[in-house]
């Protein structure tokens, strides 16, 4: 049996007394690609940022490649995960997050933005990080993009340095949220094209997305989020084809509603 | 009746003002450099996880931004010594009250730049494995300085010019000379008209390279 590259399990936030989910297990093997969908405001973000600790999670258990993330404390009492900040930045490094925004950082330009995790947190020698973020630019079709800076691109080639600059700490898993909803609709295919030649190499991902035809063709599973969990998952066909609970029939039909 | 301007007197003084200009900028630079580090620590301490230490830096602030630095330069002067057992020089009193007093200013110029970058900014800096202090130093302060650079420029020749207040405990700088020509030699029109015309030639080439550090750094726009 393969080791899971990441393991939830019982997985809870909260935002005050505001329970944004609870329970959540999932078991991600390697070359999984999960499709995260689910209503506006359900929490898939949030989950998503649980994952590579931008939340802390207020329950439960992650392990990434069969190892806790954290320390449990308390032998009297409910035990608690408490998190040490060097281990999740190594963590981090194993794990690439790419956003709705692209948070590009503005000041650097394309090729600056995918050195920087490789020169700053990897300490690579400034020719190394740079040829190296020249073929995450090159594998993204932005080679010709080194020395631009973010304010002198458009929307899609922003998002694929983004997702340039979270290939170049070559992580185990790849986090996606919501990558184009903030594109233009001519501009969603390059990035999507970006995403599906990642997912053809193999790669483990978990995508939050709107897309949900996109969502079908290249997702290995699709994991439903409502109610505060995992509502419904199975494999795409199950999910979006023949879904058995009403949230989820109810989604499916108006994702499709003016689908032809 | 026409008034004749006699600037000779002033100039025939050169010695006394070019002590008073080595005295405003030793006290300037002294001040710029104190001032706008002491800021950025506050500045950062108002955002601080521990609240007392959000508590401290407000109050700091508060209480340095609202007393006249004229005020606390007399303080540090008459009633420090009161009450600790130091010497308080001229120099000393008046680096106190102008640093702290600039402190409280720019902290606040720094608290907005540090809040103006988008939380997007770090979760990515934090996304590739930066840690807190790497995105600080890589991602938000290079942003945040871009922003304030125009503030904290003028800031900058703020302090200068409230150099000239250390004359109240006459520490030797430009106006403390200018009042001691105008006193010898009963030419105050002259002597301040000089002493404003020297802070001038002074303050405008520092303008002058923030405006081409500000170009250089617009380059990513
Ligand atoms: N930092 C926060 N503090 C308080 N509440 C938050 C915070 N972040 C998210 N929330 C709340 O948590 C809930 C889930 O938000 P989340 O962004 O995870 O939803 P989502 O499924 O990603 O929605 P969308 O499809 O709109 O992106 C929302 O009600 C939101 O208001
Ligand atoms: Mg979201």
């Amino acid at each position: 049996m393969k080791v899971p590259v990441l393991r939830l399990s019982g997985l809870g936030k909260r935002f005050g007394s505001n329970t944004i989910f609870s329970g959540v297990d999932l078991d991600v093997l390697p070359g999984d690609r999960i499709a995260i969908l689910g209503a506006s405001g359900s929490g898939k973000s949030t989950l998503l940022r649980c994952i590579n600790f931008l939340e802390h999670p207020d329950e439960g258990r992650i392990e990434v490649g069969g190892q806790l993330i954290g320390h449990v404390t308390g032998p009297n009492g409910p035990a608690v995960v408490r998190y040490d900040e060097r281990e999740l930045n190594q963590l981090r490094q194993r794990i690439g997050m790419v956003f709705q925004q692209f948070n590009l950082f503005p000041h650097m330009t394309a090729i600056a933005n995918v050195m920087e995790g490789l020169v700053t947190v990897r300490r690579l020698a400034k020719p190394e990080a740079r040829s190296k973020a020249l073929e995450q630019l090159s594998r993204v079709g932005l080679a010709d993009k080194a020395d631009a800076y973010p304010a002198h691109l458009s929307g899609g080639q922003k998002q694929r340095v983004a997702i340039a600059r979270a290939l170049a700490m070559e992580p185990e898993i790849l986090l996606f949220d919501e990558p184009t909803s903030s594109l233009d609709p001519a501009l969603v295919g390059e990035v999507l094209g970006v995403i599906e030649a990642l997912a053809n190499e193999g790669r483990t991902m978990l995508l939050v997305t709107h897309e949900i035809g996109f969502a079908y063709h290249m997702a290995t599973r699709v994991v439903f989020i409502a109610n505060g969990g995992i509502y419904e998952s199975g494999t795409p066909d199950e999910v979006l084809k023949s879904p058995k609970r009403a949230l989820t029939q109810q989604f499916v039909a108006d994702h499709r509603r003016f689908q032809f | 009746m026409t008034y004749r301007w006699n600037f000779a007197s002033v100039f025939d003084n050169w010695q006394a003002l070019a002590m008073g200009l080595a005295g405003t900028l030793k006290l300037s630079i002294v001040c710029l450099i104190l001032g706008l580090s002491l800021g950025l620590l506050v500045g950062f301490g108002r955002r601080a996880r521990r609240a007392p230490i959000r508590w401290l830096s407000t109050a700091f602030v508060e209480f340095f931004r609202n007393t006249p630095v004229l005020i606390q330069i007399l303080w540090f002067y008459f009633a420090l010594p009161m009450i600790a057992p130091i010497e308080v020089s001229p120099f000393l009193a008046a680096v106190l009250g102008i640093t702290l007093n600039a402190a409280a200013y720019s902290s606040e110029i720094y608290r907005g730049g540090i809040q103006s970058i988008e939380p997007g900014q770090t979760e990515a800096a934090r996304a590739i494995g930066m840690s807190g202090l790497q995105t600080l130093r890589r991602i938000v302060i290079p942003q945040a300085v871009r922003r304030i650079l125009p503030a904290l420029t003028n800031r900058g020749i703020e302090i200068v010019k409230t150099s000239t207040l250390a004359s109240v405990v006459a520490y030797v700088e430009l106006m403390q000379q200018g009042k001691l020509i105008a006193s010898l030699n009963f030419n105050p029109i002259e002597a301040y008209t000089v002493v404003g015309v020297m802070f001038m030639l002074l303050l405008y080439p520092f303008v002058r390279a923030t405006y081409a550090i500000e170009r250089r750094l617009a380059r990513s726009d």
